[in-house]
Parts: C-alpha cells; structure tokens; sequence
C-alpha cells in the first residue's frame, strides 16, 4: 500500500517567541519611562 | 467579539500601570505572531528579532498615549510585524552577501546597485509624469491605485477605509491599470528607462 508522507508543520504551528524575549519585552516595558513636557512626549529607559 | 474585548480590557489595564497585563497580552498573541513572522522569514532567529521589535513599538505606542485603534488590537500588531518584515527584506537585500564558492569575487561586495544619475533623472521625471497619469483616473479606481501602490496597503485595508468590499476594491484597481494603460498608448507615452 502507498505511504503517503508528508511533512511535519506541527513545529512551525506551535512556533512561539522565547520565554527570553517575552522576558525582555516585560523588562524593556517596566524600564520604559514616558514624561511630558510642553506638550511633548519623551522617552527614557530607566535601565 | 470577546476576544477584541478582551483585548480592549488588557490594554487599559496595562496602559493605567498594570504590568501583568501585557504579559497576558504578549502570551495571548504571542504563538499568532511569531507563526505569521516565520511563515515569511523562515528562520526562527530573525522571528525573535522581528517579534521583539513588534513589541517594543507596540508598547512605546501604548505607553505614549497614541493607540487609538480600539478593539483592533491583532491586526494593528500584524500590520506592524508586516512593516518590519518589509523593512528585514529591504536591509538584507542591501547586505553583502558571500556566496560560499571558492572563487572571490570583489564586486560581490562592493557592488553599486543605484542607478546612476542620468537614469535616476530619467526615473524621476518617469514618476512624476506617472503621478500626472495617475491624476487623471477617476476619483475612485485613483484612491485604490494609490492606497495599494504608494502606500503599499493590503486590499482588505483598503476595503476598510473606503468602505467598499475587497472584490470592489480589486476590481477598481484592475481598471485602473486598464485605464493607465489606455491613456500610455492613446498618448504614446514612453515610461521606460
């Protein structure tokens, strides 16, 4: 009987970012420092 | 509609200071996102790179007080992803790359690919005769035409913001090209470098 083969996408559909990216996302979010002044917006990160 | 309320839900709290909510917002899209970035880049190094630079615009935007796109939280996080994806392609096609074959080849490497100053005036006043072109199309195929060439927008986004169905905003474009075409030829209009 034929085999039929196909190719494993279980790997790729179950793709997620690592838990070391999440982590620095949270990080970088927790650092992240947004003041205004005169009506404008500044940035810093507080690391 | 729960998901987009949801959504909804977690930015609030994350925008009035609640950290949690981000993870939770980060884990809830999180295998969506890094699927979509792969399925275009095919390595999972660059899905890491493009993902975390989706985030960090993502929460620059939500902490800045700018997102305004409310309960269209996904799309808005794709359509950034999608940017970026454009903006890896475009670096890496200006990358020198070595191709692995024992020959060396200098101009691999410093190959010019600009075009030189007479073809970029030729360019130049190709584009601008094209806008005229462009101009004399009718309002509708003309706002299609220019939402999906120059502002390289999906044809669903454009359904979206004329408010027409994707198949009306696809056809619009076909005649638009139709129309373009005819007034090139009826004029006979070189655009050709």
């Amino acid at each position: 009987m034929e085999k039929i083969y196909s190719a494993n996408r279980r790997k790729e559909n179950e793709l997620k970012a690592s838990d070391r990216t999440v982590k620095f996302l949270l990080d970088y979010s927790k650092s992240l420092k947004v003041t205004e002044a005169k009506g404008i917006k500044f940035e810093s990160n507080m690391n | 509609m729960d998901v987009q309320l949801e959504d909804s839900v977690l930015i609030k709290r994350y925008v009035s200071g609640d950290e949690k909510a981000l993870e939770a917002l980060i884990d809830k899209h999180n295998q969506r996102l890094s699927s979509f970035i792969y399925s275009k880049v095919n390595s999972r190094d660059i899905t890491e790179d493009i993902f975390q630079d989706t985030f960090i615009k993502v929460i620059k935007t939500l902490r800045r007080g700018t997102y305004n796109e409310e309960g269209k939280f996904l799309p808005w996080v794709m359509r950034i992803a999608h940017n970026l994806i454009i903006d890896h392609f475009r670096k890496s096609s200006r990358m020198p790359m070595y191709d692995g074959s024992n020959t060396f080849d200098i101009f691999s490497f410093i190959g010019d690919d600009k075009l030189n100053i007479e073809h970029q005036i030729i360019k130049d006043q190709i584009d601008l005769d094209l806008g005229v072109l462009i101009n004399e199309l009718p309002a509708d195929q003309r706002d299609v035409l220019v939402m999906r060439i120059y502002k390289d927008m999906s044809f669903k986004e454009i359904s979206e913001n004329t408010g027409v169905s994707i198949n009306t905003a696809l056809g619009r474009m076909r005649y638009a090209l139709i129309n373009l075409r005819k007034i090139i030829e009826q004029n006979d209009i070189v655009l050709t470098i």
